[in-house]
């Protein structure tokens, strides 16, 4: 199983904990999928005192780590407040940190992510950065302290999956020995299963489960999908190749 | 047991239940400090909607049975409740969404902009499609809960501070003393008033980030809602949810942007874990609770459960616990 910041985790599905019909079912879809983390928004949910107190104890009965985020920070300052905020609620150093750079499609700011890590790190913190499949910004955030990148599959909430598959995997040859997750925009558990293929540790989602018409089958679907995928890549696939290679002999048939 | 019942708590629960068991005969004695149904209630913020269908796209299948009996209900007890239907829409990018609910909600027929105009001629403006569903209801609330005041008043139930017979808590959140599973969820809503605008019925926008509710109040008042925090604070309305409640009203139509708005309001719900309600014995006591954002569209038929429980001792269908010690 993975391993974040010293830590090993009992799942390599993370899920958020926004969206769901109700707090009962969140905890169901945890249950039935397995999934080791649990992202909270600390920015949008909290005020920051006691009213907000029952949905953490939820969050906390649910026995999984807690992974605060700083969802819908759209500034440096926003976000490591935000982060200071939820080491006090969670008393944890994780932070997943997001910086969003434009408004309608979510996207990370890359240049106020580096900057808002960079800060964070310097303080104690483990960050978690919501970055893109950007070769260069991962080196730079790597440079300043990171020790995992989650890199998007599509902008958040869209469930198209993985837009980009030869960044992703570029993303895995260059940082063999960092911890790497999918992020944001998953819809389908194939999608999840796909990212476990490519060496992926582990995926993050929320909208695909909280939204399906059942949250807690989705949840295991991706629950298994997460299993099969990382079965699959330590399996060693075959390699694809153009030409068909019959599974059976052919001996003794004509060859033309 | 035939009585008498004492009623804790004035809001849409408590008077609900009042309502409900003074019509059977017995003698209802309802306390709340604050007297006459006011902004101390959380139902006085409410939507007013009895759209059990519409609920039923995100909430479970119980809630939309229950909520069905709504519209019957209230109208028995001479509220004012229009026919309408709910109208349902999405933006231009946003029809994924509207194909989504349209097969969550069974019951939703879809409209062509031609049937559009036919309801709602401003809307046929801006929409091509959208879906109906033509059951549902809706009331106002604070004009419903005044009435229902009187009415109980005239009825003989009586509005004091003390306590006889067996006793019903309808607090609402501040139950959460006695029911340690209740929280706290955040609204905030807005009330408009929109002369350039007409609408005879609910319409919801579909929204993935802000999703909105406009139930038409009359004399061009909208009200708007609503958002869903989970906290439990009861006040301070954040500049973020009342901007992106006036957005997505301007976005559903840009007649909205002119509108004056008339009032900002904030409280929180009483829930419990899977946002369903409960009626639950505790020791002596029986607590009606956890409405949620269901307040007026399920008070009627927990109300009737609990008249029945306690006056024929008929153990409810659902949402039944009993915590006494056996």
């Amino acid at each position: 199983m993975p391993t974040f910041y010293g830590t090993e985790v009992t799942s390599r599905l993370m899920l958020g904990t926004a969206q769901y019909p109700s707090p009962a079912i969140l905890a169901d879809a945890f249950r039935r999928s397995g999934a080791g983390i649990a992202t909270v928004s600390v920015r949008r949910e909290a005020s920051g005192d006691q009213a907000g107190q029952d949905f953490w104890a939820l969050i906390r009965d649910l026995g999984v780590a807690v992974l605060p985020n700083t969802a819908g920070c759209y500034s440096v300052r926003e976000a490591v407040t935000t982060a200071q905020m939820a080491r006090e609620l969670f008393d944890t150093n994780w932070i997943k940190l997001e910086v969003i750079g434009h408004a309608d499609t979510l996207q990370p700011d890359p240049f106020g992510l580096v900057d808002a890590a960079a800060q964070l790190a310097e303080d104690g913190f483990e960050v978690f950065p919501y970055c893109t499949e950007d070769l260069v910004l991962c080196e730079r955030l790597v440079e300043v302290g990171c020790k995992v990148l989650m890199p998007w599959g599509a902008p958040i909430g869209t469930g198209l999956g993985l837009n980009n598959i030869y960044g992703l995997r570029s993303l895995r040859a260059h940082f063999p020995d960092i911890p790497l997750v999918v992020d944001a925009g998953l819809g389908l558990p194939s999608q999840a299963a796909h990212a476990m293929e490519l060496g992926y540790e582990a995926v993050l989602l929320n909208t695909a489960v909280a939204k399906a018409g059942d949250p807690a089958a989705m949840a295991q679907a991706f629950g298994l999908a997460v299993q099969a995928g990382a079965l699959a890549a330590s399996a060693d696939p075959m390699d694809a190749r153009d030409m068909a290679a019959p599974s059976t002999p052919v001996f003794g048939k004509a060859m033309l | 047991m035939s009585g008498p019942f004492t009623i804790i708590g004035g809001g849409v629960c408590g008077l609900a239940m009042a309502a409900e068991l003074s019509s059977r005969g017995v003698q209802v004695t309802v306390i709340d400090p604050k007297g006459a149904p006011g902004d101390h209630a959380c139902s006085w913020w409410a939507g007013g909607m009895l759209a059990p269908d519409c609920e039923g796209a995100s909430a479970e299948p119980e809630i939309v049975r229950q909520g069905r009996k709504a519209v019957g209900w209230w109208e028995s007890q001479g509220a004012a409740v229009h026919h309408e239907g709910t109208l349902v829409v999405a933006l231009y990018r946003d029809q994924s969404n509207l194909a989504t609910f349209a097969r969550r909600a069974p019951s939703a027929a879809t409209l062509s902009k031609g049937q559009i105009a036919e309801q709602e001629p401003h809307l046929a403006e801006r929409y091509s499609k959208a879906l109906f569903l033509a059951d549902e209801g809706h009331l106002d609330p604070r004009a419903t809960l005044t009435a229902l005041h009187a009415k109980l008043a005239q009825r003989g139930v009586r509005f004091g501070d003390e306590i006889t017979g067996q006793v019903i808590d309808c607090r609402g959140l501040a139950a959460r003393d006695s029911l340690t599973d209740l929280r706290g969820v955040k609204g905030e809503m807005l009330v408009v008033r929109c002369p350039d605008m007409t609408l005879s019925r609910p319409v919801r926008l579909l929204h993935p980030r802000f999703p909105l509710y406009i139930v038409p109040r009359g004399d061009g008042e909208f009200m708007l809602g609503a958002t869903q925090i989970e906290t439990r604070e009861r006040s301070r309305a954040t500049l973020r949810s009342v901007m992106e409640l006036m957005n997505a009203a301007y976005a559903l139509h840009p007649a909205f942007g002119e509108a004056e708005l008339l009032e900002i309001g904030v409280d929180a719900r009483p829930a419990f874990p899977d946002n369903q309600p409960r009626i639950r014995r505790i020791g002596e006591v029986i607590y009606a609770n956890g409405l949620f954002r269901h307040g007026f569209l399920l008070a009627p038929a927990l109300a009737q459960m609990t008249a029945d429980l306690v006056l024929d001792g008929k153990i409810p269908e659902v949402w039944y616990e009993d915590y006494r010690e056996r």
